[in-house]
């Protein structure tokens, strides 16, 4: 259901060269938290001082943001292998089988 | 929104190390990556200016919703919520929530349904082309115009929070926009503002646990408030006095549901392409309404990690306290977002905070080009200047007027670096034009008897009348505060182009009702108005209604709880 007919432009462009078809975002979200998590909880493990703890209310704010961001990475992850994207000529995109993600 | 960040006798620099710069160019690595990749993904103008149709309604829902969610919005709510504490609610809720509810269910069949490309293509099958043309010109020029505003005050970011100096900071930013979109388009955009929101979201919830910890949780906050020079009124959202600026409880109320709830917010949603582009670009009906609803549930909720985080900053940085309390410093509102962070969060998510920062104002400018490209290129350029070209023609033209408008868009920014208020002006002036557009909008959706030329003498009439109330507020001729003064303004504006555009039918021939099949109510039948519900669109967690009835109950517990 991709393409509606009756426009003038795109008309010709094959429905498989469409955007969401080619690389999966999910992909991409699950690399920007994933590289952002572990950053912040190595930085958390070793570069934690008693300064950077009382300026976020005693509470290790790089581990733990970490943490919940390798989880959310992991998520994502996750939900690419469960519903992998269906390719080319097959109709409908991957990402709305599986409603909006969990946040 | 001009002189805030520039002061800075108070030390507004972030001590920002190597660790955080090193995230926030990991973050623009993925977002040029984004556009490299899409890029393969172009092959024809309806590819690159509206995705070629075919976004899954999880995607155009966060895009929809980030491309509001930029960096001036994130700026001035923080701020407000400094300033007047939870009243500032209103602006996502009853501000938001009715008009976004109501373009899915009511307007996106028309919308989508009638295949247009762009909101003045919809006016031109609805009306006529002249209606098609007003509506474009006014529509590209204040999409430049504001691209221009938004990328200089990420300048100004830029310079107060890391030393950048306005000649580098302006071009490096617009070159990055400019770049994934011209490779990769609207798919660009679009994937980079989804991006957006979650490094957003990495900005403001740990600040938010952050700052909460600090002020003795949220107790600790609302008894620090509630003794704080606003009083206990900054914890409740109703009849927001202060916000207003009305002083009578009634009026207040008034002007906030019909005022903002009603004329404001309506005509912003369902009128602006840049907001109903991300909707367009979806992949079927059902997924078109259904993004202004996902939109909406995040819409809801993410009051709660920008607006409590300004009343932290108004209790915890002492010149915002001293601001509060009436004295004098050299911070504004406008401060109080980089305050808190500077104050709160330690190197490392400051980092991923920069780069949430910087990503905003980017997708704030990402929006208005790339929907500018669109309007230029189908409405001006194919429909009226240059029609009958094949299609790869308009694809060029789609991708040079990126780059011109990225041009133009910084030539705007130096220019509103030498004279701060001409844009401020602006930019309020272009405001005016969504009250008329949206009054109509709905007149012609719902009465067939309305004709083209009405449409733009109706859009014109209803754009002065606003013009007007705004001159007799500025000039002291009425006596309303800047607040009552833009909800008079739009409402005047509306009630003017709904009066005018009804006269003017009555003595103008309308369009026969076989060519507005699908364009008014009363001559769509209900099968046109319904989405499919199989495959990608079945279940009852995709059913539109479903989801509007629970962003409306998620609303109004808000409320209660926020009373």
């Amino acid at each position: 259901m991709a393409e509606p007919n009756g426009t003038r432009a795109g008309q010709d462009a094959p429905v498989s060269m469409t955007a969401a078809r080619l690389f999966d975002l999910r992909t991409v979200l699950a690399l920007l938290y994933g590289v952002y998590g572990i950053v912040l909880l190595i930085v958390g493990l070793v570069s934690t001082d008693q300064a950077d703890i009382d300026k976020a209310g005693g509470w290790n704010i790089n581990l733990w943001s970490g943490l919940v961001m390798i989880v959310v990475a992991a998520l994502f992850a996750l939900w690419v292998r469960l519903r992998p994207l269906k390719h080319a000529a097959v109709e409908g995109t991957a990402g709305d089988t599986a409603g909006p993600p969990g946040h | 929104m001009t002189t805030i960040l520039a002061q800075a006798q108070t030390d507004l620099r972030l001590d920002a190390t190597v660790l955080d710069y090193l995230l926030v160019a990991f973050y623009f690595l993925l977002v040029l990556g984004i556009g490299y990749a899409a890029r393969r993904s172009v092959s024809s103008s309806l590819d690159f200016l509206l995705s070629g149709r075919s976004m899954p309604a999880w995607v155009t829902g966060l895009a929809f919703i980030s491309a509001n969610l930029g960096a001036l919005e994130l700026i001035g709510m923080v701020a407000n919520g400094a300033q007047y504490g939870i009243p500032t609610v209103h602006y996502y809720w009853i501000g938001a929530i009715p008009a976004m509810v109501f373009l899915a269910l009511v307007m996106m069949p028309f919308y989508y349904g009638s295949k247009a490309r762009s909101v003045p293509e919809f006016l031109y099958k609805r009306f006529n082309r002249t209606t098609q043309r007003v509506q474009a010109v006014i529509f590209a020029l204040s999409s430049v115009l504001i691209a221009g505003v938004n990328l200089f005050s990420l300048g100004l970011l830029l310079e107060a929070l890391l030393g950048w100096s306005l000649a580098v900071a302006i071009p490096v930013a617009a070159v990055i926009v400019l770049a994934y979109i011209t490779l990769g388009g609207l798919s660009a955009a679009i994937y980079s503002e989804v991006l957006q929101f979650f490094v957003i979201l990495a900005l403001l919830i740990p600040m938010t646990i952050a700052g909460l910890n600090r002020v003795g949780g949220w107790d600790g906050l609302t008894q620090a408030v509630a003794g704080g020079p606003g009083g206990p009124e900054e914890l409740s959202s109703w009849p927001g006095t202060t916000l207003t600026e009305i002083e009578n409880p009634v009026w207040s109320v008034i002007g906030i549901v019909f005022g903002l709830g009603f004329v404001l917010s309506f005509g912003y949603w369902t009128t602006n392409f840049a907001e109903v582009q991300r909707a367009l670009s979806a992949k079927s009906m059902s997924a078109a309404k259904r993004t202004p609803l996902i939109g909406a549930y995040p819409k809801a909720l993410i009051p709660l990690v920008i607006i409590i985080p300004g009343m932290i900053a108004a209790v915890l940085v002492p010149q915002l306290q001293t601001l509060k309390a009436g004295g004098q410093t050299d911070v504004t509102y406008n401060n109080a977002l980089s305050l808190l962070m500077k104050e709160v969060l330690p190197n490392g998510i400051l980092g991923v905070a920069i780069a949430g920062l910087l990503a905003a104002f980017m997708a704030g400018m990402a929006a208005n080009i790339s929907s500018f490209n669109t309007v230029f290129t189908y409405d001006i350029w194919q429909d009226w200047v240059k029609p009958g070209k094949p299609d790869r023609y308009y694809l060029q033209v789609g991708r040079w007027i990126t780059v011109i408008g990225c041009v133009l868009a910084i030539a705007t920014a130096f220019i509103a670096s030498g004279s701060g208020n001409i844009m401020d002006y602006l930019q309020s002036l272009f405001s005016f034009f969504n009250a008329p557009l949206f009054a109509i909008f709905i007149l012609g959706l719902f009465w067939r008897r309305m004709t083209g030329t009405s449409a733009w003498i109706g859009l014109l009439a209803g754009t002065a009348a606003a013009v007007i109330v705004n001159i007799l507020t500025t000039t002291g001729v009425l006596s309303l505060s800047s607040q009552a003064g833009s909800f008079v303004g739009a409402s005047a504006a509306f009630i003017v182009g709904v009066l005018v555009a009804m006269g003017v039918s009555l003595v103008s021939t309308p369009k026969p009702a076989s060519e507005l099949t699908g364009l008014v109510w009363s001559l769509t039948t209900k099968e046109e108005r319904v989405h499919s519900a199989e495959g990608d669109d079945a279940g009852w967690y995709r059913s539109p209604p479903v989801l509007a009835v629970g962003v409306l109950v998620l609303t109004a517990i808000l409320y209660i709880i926020f009373w």
